[in-house]
């Protein structure tokens, strides 16, 4: 049942996603490219499967069962992730405004099309 | 000075610690920062090139980060491609960085710090020897190449860095779906280990580690330029200044890079199943992109954007040659790999110096190919000083003419060896099939296209009534061209000893268990 769910919202995040990237307003674009990095870094969690209740570090007692601890690399990989995500889309709104304050319109091709 | 066992994270340290101290600087500190700087671009060729005498001799570096071992640890890993390729990064940058400081670099804040991240961030992506840092170092490289693209500002550039960013930030995130299946499957990211993993992964989960792969090929290719995810590179290149593009010249080549390790390291013959997984779709896209790059240099009417499709052409030529997997055919492909961007970035930096003493309408007339309609982003910073050559237009045109040669591959220069060396490669394979028949026919007519569409240019401009008045050229913006083009003439003339060096190093590609093994210190 966890496992649907997480698929699902994966999906859906991705789908919304890709949607919004592909429409003609920049801030849409915008939108979209977080969307799919929301449902990229929930995939990459889920490549380290699915765990409730486990901690991600070893103590180090010797004799320690791997399988009784979720997996943390996925969960540093998606902080860098993460922290990546947030960094290029504050260039990419700064460059959105200057797009915006150069052309007078929001259009990703700089103009409007022609009616 | 620094031990020779540090060698191989020189590259990636040095640019760091001179762009993070110029970020400390004041912008008004124009002759320190540019000092600093000009320091960092030499010593990082000295450290490339130093790195790659020592990799020569002793074979593929690994430097442990933090002294964790693999695969467990980060480890950085130089053998001769990546050497190579750092120290090609090294001379770009360097070129670069003494145009910039004539005029350029005062066009817009922050340029030296910016200029000495993207060659961290390449010189990482060409020595990291995991996945994930790979990944990162792109982020580093392409967050300076955003900032770089937009330098000078101006309409066009911002809507041409707007698409680059948006899809390369998509491909990104394509890169990060790839890495994540890869470890989902393999349960590893350092690439040497990966290879080892993949023989041996049930047939089960192989679907889902090819479709990883394919993703990661995605993504790389975007950054390569292949045709059909290569259409935000022309606008995006021809619209950056000068200096900037003459440095993305060797991004196109992080992709490329990027193919071709993974693909031989981890796909290559001992994959068992998954032997040269992907590699047709390879050899298919890089000929298509030929095609489209042929196309589109003969399409074009401003030499930014006929230099921007010729890099696109040479993307093409390069990852057909990767994806025929044929151990001859790669070292040609090195060849005429580093023939090819020593001459773009070249010819980044002359056609600027062309364009310089036109009339700024001639400009709107010759674009037709702008969208926008106006290109008044192109006006240069001002403050033309110092001392301007005398002939300026014939040594402008010896130097324009010497890159055309080499990027049409005619003789006397490298670029002619290069598709020579192809040719011949491509006519040695045991059996030449129809993929080989086409390169070598496509080779041929974007060889012709180029002569074509840079004849047709260099006419326009230096055979033409002179009622357009002659460039300015200062003497320290030819020395950057004139060090590019004599690196492609030594490169001729000692193609012997390099051709020795690229045959070693596609041969160390093409049987990767030393790599591996060196890696792994596997006794």
């Amino acid at each position: 049942m966890n496992e649907i769910v997480v698929a699902a919202g994966i999906g859906v995040l991705a789908a919304s996603g890709v949607w919004l990237l592909l429409r003609p307003r920049t801030f849409q674009v915008v939108l979209g490219l977080s969307l799919t990095s929301y449902a990229v870094n929930l995939f990459i969690f889920a490549t380290g499967r699915l765990r409730t209740g486990a901690a991600p570090i070893v103590p180090p007692s010797a004799g320690a069962n791997p399988a009784a601890y979720a997996d943390p690399l996925p969960q540093a990989l998606v902080l860098t992730a993460i922290v990546i995500g947030f960094a290029t889309t504050a260039l990419l709104l700064v460059v959105l405004l200057a797009a915006r304050g150069l052309t007078g319109t929001d259009h990703v091709d700089g103009r409007e099309p022609d009616a | 000075m620094i031990p020779p066992e540090h060698l191989v994270v020189v590259p990636v340290v040095l640019p760091l610690a001179a762009g993070a101290a110029m970020l400390m600087l004041d912008e008004r500190r124009v002759g320190l920062k540019a000092g600093i700087a000009l320091a960092a671009a030499l010593a990082l060729v000295v450290a490339a090139a130093a790195l790659a005498v020592r990799v020569d001799a002793d074979g593929t570096q690994v430097y442990r980060l933090g002294d964790w071992a693999a695969p467990f640890g980060i480890v950085l890993v130089a053998d001769r491609l990546s050497a190579l390729l750092v120290l090609l990064a090294a001379v770009l940058g360097l070129a670069s960085l003494s145009f910039a400081l004539a005029r350029w670099h005062r066009a817009g804040p922050r340029f030296h710090a910016l200029h000495q991240f993207l060659l961290m961030g390449v010189s990482g992506a060409f020595l990291t020897g995991d996945l994930f840092n790979l990944f990162v170092f792109f982020e580093v490289l392409l967050a300076a190449s955003y900032a770089l693209a937009l330098h000078g500002s101006g309409v066009v550039r911002v809507m041409t860095s707007l698409h680059y960013i948006a899809v390369n930030v998509a491909a990104s995130l394509v890169f990060l779906v790839g890495i994540a299946l890869v470890y989902a499957v393999t349960g590893t990211l350092n690439i040497a280990d990966v290879a080892l993993r993949v023989p041996a992964v049930a047939a089960a989960d192989r679907a889902l580690l090819e479709a990883g792969a394919a993703l990661l090929g995605v993504a790389f290719l975007v950054k390569a330029g292949l045709w059909p995810l290569c259409f935000w590179l022309p606008g995006t290149y021809a619209a950056a200044s000068a200096p900037a593009a003459a440095l993305f010249a060797v991004l196109t080549k992080v992709g490329v890079y990027a193919v071709l390790r993974v693909s031989q390291t981890a796909f290559g013959d001992g994959a068992g199943a998954s032997a040269g997984f992907g590699a047709a779709w390879v050899a298919a896209g890089g000929l298509a992109t030929l095609a489209f790059g042929t196309v589109g240099m003969l399409a074009s009417q401003d030499l930014p954007r006929i230099v921007s499709y010729g890099l696109v052409a040479s993307s093409g030529t390069l990852l057909a040659a990767v994806g025929l997997r044929d151990e001859a055919l790669t070292g040609a492909a090195l060849y005429y790999l580093v023939a090819s961007t020593l001459a773009a970035s070249a010819m980044f930096l002359i056609a600027e110096l062309m364009e310089r003493g036109r009339a700024p309408g001639a400009q709107i007339l010759a674009v037709t190919a702008e969208w926008l309609g106006d290109a008044e982003d192109n006006e240069a910073p001002e403050r033309d000083v110092g001392v301007s050559i005398p002939g300026t237009l014939a040594v402008l045109g010896l130097a324009f003419a010497s890159a055309a040669l080499v990027l049409a591959g005619l003789p006397p220069l490298a670029g002619f060896l290069g598709k020579f060396l192809l040719l011949d490669a491509l006519l040695g394979r045991a059996a030449p099939d129809a993929a080989s028949w086409t390169m070598l026919g496509l080779l041929l007519a974007s060889g012709l296209a180029a002569i074509v569409a840079f004849g047709r240019t260099g006419i326009r401009r230096f055979w033409a009534a002179q009622d357009e008045g002659v460039p300015r050229v200062r003497v320290v913006e030819f020395v950057p061209v004139a060090l590019l083009l004599v690196a492609c003439a030594v490169l001729t003339a000692e193609a012997g000893g390099a051709m020795r060096f690229l045959q070693d190093t596609a041969r160390t590609l093409h049987a990767p268990g030393g790599y591996v093994e060196r890696v792994l210190e596997v006794p």
